[in-house]
């Protein structure tokens, strides 16, 4: 029970905190939260919520005691605020993103539904570990690019309603296979590439019409793909090919794309 | 007969439960009554089921409503009135009290009492006083019965389900090329729920 609990780099808040020795006797087994991952604001855990059958990763905000009290505690009710606003958002409009489950902006947390599978990040580094087998990369490439299409699909879809993800990687982007048994990871013999295709962390997210904000959005994860997988470069243009087939205002981005890759090199230079 | 459910939200042993699903209740205005004049004896939170659509749909809002007790900071009289305010979409107390409530029109009702210190409750075993006082039905708490007496319509109007252009047809990506049948109207009711809970969650900012 809480002798045997973990301990925690950081305590989580009521009613996720520990149980305090004096009354662990007294309660019932305590679902005891694990750290998935850590970011610069935010500790990500996975645990119960509402019952032992429902996972949520839990995103926990905890108190920089290096800012002032009241501006800390405004900025944490924000950001948190923002970023279930988004995901809510995402959600009514039928996108595939963690649906919010509970939060506490004073105490700090956010409960999202937790998502099976594993990062694109992942399948991506599964593919071109594989890619000296020709053989595997004949039978590979066709699903791969399928995936790429709907990853374009997706963040099609997040523009069309408005929203900016703000950081765009292959590591906020994953794949949740069809049957719920796929949570097998390396082995790329095994792989599955088929399932939805679930974007997460929208920490910066923000809500914007700006054709500049989703062609940065684009940019980063143009650069994302081309820093973590230089191998996988002719997968990128079948994301943007499907992006521009996602909605009305797509073409228009995918110019402005072209916009941006040039300042982007000329980014030193401005400052 | 079913005993109704007592069960313990993760996280809040503390805090167990007690929650009874009566149908065809003949005496809502009674209950309503007891309510109304703050009767100690009945210090439960009455909810009418025809706007719950599922388990997790009201543990969401016991979750919020025991929570806020915890951290000192109901907005309303008691956890228990708190747990109806806690379904609102809004602010409005008066209003989640007609949409969530009982009425005298009540006839699937959700009795929850909320159990935090059961040596002193002065009622210890709600099972029963609710078996007692309640004239309807008792039948499982569970998803399959709150679908049936959900009215869905209703729900997606309350919470707005249906506003920015998009009637729902365009929900659930799995349900992409797989026929509409009940599998379909399943994976709705989860997505509704997905919905509720994060507007749930995020009212009263």
């Amino acid at each position: 029970m809480a002798s045997t609990a973990p301990a925690f780099v950081h305590t989580l808040p009521a009613p996720f905190a520990p149980v305090p020795l004096a009354d662990a006797d007294s309660l019932p087994p305590h679902p005891v939260p694990e750290l998935i991952t850590q970011g610069a604001e935010a500790l990500v855990y996975r645990t119960h919520f509402l019952t032992t059958s429902t996972l949520c990763a839990l995103k926990y905000r905890p108190k920089k005691s290096y800012r002032h009290p009241t501006l800390d505690a405004r900025l944490t009710k924000g950001r948190i605020l923002a970023e279930a606003r988004v995901l809510v958002r995402c959600r009514k409009e039928g996108l595939a993103v963690p649906a919010v489950m509970g939060a506490d902006w004073e105490a700090g947390w956010l409960a999202t539904e937790w998502i099976d599978g594993q990062t694109i990040r992942a399948y991506l580094d599964d593919y071109l570990h594989g890619i000296d087998d020709a053989n595997v990369v004949a039978e590979q490439q066709e699903e791969l690019m399928e995936l790429m299409a709907r990853v374009g699909e997706s963040v099609g879809k997040m523009h069309e309603i408005g929203i900016v993800h703000g950081d765009l990687t292959t590591s906020n982007l994953m794949l949740r296979p069809k049957n719920k048994s796929g949570r097998e990871s390396s082995a790329y013999t095994n792989r599955d590439l088929e399932g939805d295709v679930v974007i997460i962390d929208f920490g910066l997210a923000v809500q914007s019409i700006q054709d500049e904000d989703k062609a940065v959005d684009l940019y980063v994860l143009e650069r994302a793909f081309g820093s973590t997988h230089p191998q996988a470069e002719n997968l990128f243009p079948e994301v943007l090919r499907a992006y521009g087939e996602s909605h009305k205002g797509a073409k228009v981005v995918l110019k402005r794309l072209e916009d941006v890759r040039l300042r982007g090199r000329k980014k030193s230079m401005l400052g | 007969m079913a005993d109704g459910t007592t069960l313990q939200l993760p996280h809040l042993a503390s805090h167990p439960v007690h929650i009874s699903l009566f149908a065809d209740v003949a005496n809502a205005p009674f209950l309503r009554q007891q309510l109304l004049e703050g009767n100690s004896a009945f210090e439960y939170a009455f909810l009418d089921a025809s706007t719950i659509i599922s388990v997790n749909h009201v543990l969401a809002a016991v979750f919020r409503a025991v929570n806020d007790l915890l951290h000192g900071r109901l907005k309303s009289r008691n956890v228990h009135s708190e747990i109806v305010f806690s379904l609102s979409p809004n602010n409005n107390i008066a209003e989640s009290f007609r949409r969530f409530g009982i009425s005298d029109t009540t006839r699937t009702l959700l009795a929850i009492k909320v159990l935090n210190s059961p040596a002193t409750d002065p009622i210890p075993d709600p099972s029963s006083h609710l078996a007692t006082h309640v004239q309807g039905q008792r039948v499982p708490f569970n998803d399959a019965t709150l679908a049936l007496t959900a009215e869905i319509p209703r729900v997606r109007k309350i919470y707005k389900l249906d506003s920015g252009g998009d009637a729902g047809g365009r929900k659930g990506k799995g349900g992409k090329g797989q026929p509409n049948g009940a599998m379909a109207a399943n994976s709705t009711i989860k997505e509704m729920e997905a919905v509720i809970l994060g507007i749930m969650a995020v009212k009263g900012s």
